[in-house]
């Protein structure tokens, strides 16, 4: 069990049985007065966000994840499909439960996938994927002013600012992270 | 090498210049400026402070009972500038380590107190405003001064005596009340049901209240003043509840401070209040952390 002490940015908690992040904290203590411990959470199966305020005394239970490595095999109606690769189980997270996360999976990528019990409930990607341009407006010969970016829409169906220079076949490097372009991969 | 510290040398050296000027303020208002023990066997026993234990003795909360005895000595007026312990107090306008102004009057109430609170701010800022993450305040004209229960009526919909017995008075205070007070000119917000002045004495004719108050400004809590309980037993009895509230909480207590207790009774009248120096750097210097204003925080140690 964690006390009010415990808590602070990243703490991950069971509440009403669901997983929640802590994702902003702070502490207040008015006057002479009782503590008060000031949270922002996120639930991590729904992605809602709520504040609550918690006093010393309350104690909370810590929501156990696990992470488990496994492969992308596909998507379909019901969401995207990961298995594990020693056991084969598989684990198929929706696509409201992935978000962004869905743009950057490559058949057969090897992703961690967080586990609340037997649900899959979010990803963690390799920093850095190359995605092909299926489509982008073509490059104006002489253009080469940096800072000149246009949108560009990726194989995933992922739209994002890229250099002038990047045309429609063009193999780009997309840092997960932070759904940004990064270079252009040599073939 | 950590970067943090450069881009905070503007800040603590704005901070040295602050210290300098409040200590110039109160020596040139005739106060001695007084250096009291900051490991002591015991604090004043509160509900919601927790000291930092230090080997059979404390780290001291506040200067608090050390100085109070030096008024019981017959010292007039006197200040006193340094660290004080609060165990687990982190947040971006806390730390477990952080510094205190108090000072003291004999023969003085808390309305001495709110002069020397404007007087010495007004120094600080001889351009009679300042502005805090965005918010404007006027130093110059009159300070609001707000009841404790008006406030609550006024901004939580309901008394303060009401929002105690619900067991609410904090979340309200915070949440409600404490973002309407000092927003376009500091607030004085006073006369607290009695329960929340542990070491404050009684308003004359409303045995209810105790005549303490808080200093805002831009909504933050600066200063916490109030006229002095100089009446021993009485104060045993507030620490006993004290130490009766700390135990339903499962929190230990370290007994009482008997020699503070033995003194007590040879103080007549006397006021005294704490400021937190930190806080006061931080809305100085539009700071909207409490880690900009410091040199190093817990954890960068």
């Amino acid at each position: 069990m964690y006390t009010c002490s415990d808590l602070k940015k990243g703490l991950k908690l069971l509440i009403d049985g669901e997983p929640h992040v802590i994702v902003q904290f702070d502490f207040t203590k008015p006057g002479k007065g009782q503590a008060l411990y000031k949270c922002k959470l996120r639930n991590m199966l729904t992605g809602a966000l709520f504040d609550r305020t918690y006093r010393s005394g309350e104690s909370f239970e810590p929501a156990s994840l696990e992470e488990r490595d496994m492969q992308y095999l596909y998507q379909d109606e019901t969401g995207y499909v990961f298995m594990d690769q020693r056991s084969y189980e598989q684990v198929t997270i929706p696509e409201d439960v992935l978000g962004d996360d869905r743009y950057f999976l490559i058949d057969n990528m090897e992703v961690k996938v967080l586990m609340f019990g037997d649900r899959g409930i979010g990803v963690t990607l390799p920093n850095f994927v190359n995605l092909r341009v299926t489509s982008a407006e073509p490059w104006v010969k002489g253009d080469t002013a940096a800072g000149n970016n246009k949108p560009a829409t990726v194989e995933t169906g992922y739209t994002l600012q890229v250099p002038s220079f990047v045309e429609e076949g063009t193999l780009i490097q997309i840092d997960t992270r932070t759904g940004e372009y990064v270079t252009r991969v040599k073939e | 090498m950590i970067p943090d510290l450069a881009r905070r040398r503007v800040n603590l050296e704005q901070r040295a210049r602050i210290v300098q000027t409040i200590r110039a303020f109160f020596v040139d208002a005739g106060f001695l400026e007084v250096t009291t023990p900051q490991r002591i066997p015991v604090n004043a026993p509160e509900a919601h402070i927790d000291p930092e234990a230090s080997g059979e003795w404390q780290l001291h909360t506040s200067p608090e009972l050390c100085m109070k005895r030096l008024l019981a000595a017959g010292f007039e007026r006197i200040f006193q500038l340094c660290p004080c312990w609060r165990a687990g107090e982190r947040g971006r306008r806390h730390l477990p380590e952080f510094t205190l102004l108090e000072w003291y009057r004999l023969g003085c109430d808390y309305r001495s107190l709110m002069i020397d609170c404007r007087d010495l701010i007004q120094r600080l800022v001889p351009e009679g405003g300042l502005s805090w993450q965005g918010m404007t305040v006027d130093l110059a004209s009159p300070w609001e001064e707000l009841e404790v229960d008006a406030a609550f009526r006024r901004y939580a919909g309901i008394g303060v005596h009401q929002a105690l017995e619900e067991d609410r008075f904090e979340e309200l205070l915070v949440d409600r009340v404490e973002p309407h007070l000092g927003i376009e000119r500091p607030t004085f917000l006073y006369d607290y049901p009695v329960e929340l002045g542990a070491l404050a004495r009684r308003k004359p004719g409303c045995p209810d209240l105790a005549e303490r108050f808080e200093l805002y400004i831009c909504g933050m809590e600066l200063a916490n003043g109030f006229s002095e309980l100089t009446d021993p037993l009485e104060q045993r009895r507030r620490f006993e509840a004290d130490i009766a509230t700390r135990s339903s909480l499962d929190k230990s207590s370290a007994g009482m401070p008997e020699p503070f207790l033995r003194d007590l009774g040879s103080i007549d009248a006397a006021a005294g209040i704490a400021l937190g120096v930190d806080r006061l750097v931080m809305l100085l210097l539009d700071a909207a952390d409490i880690a900009e204003v410091v040199a190093f925080t817990p954890e960068e140690l």
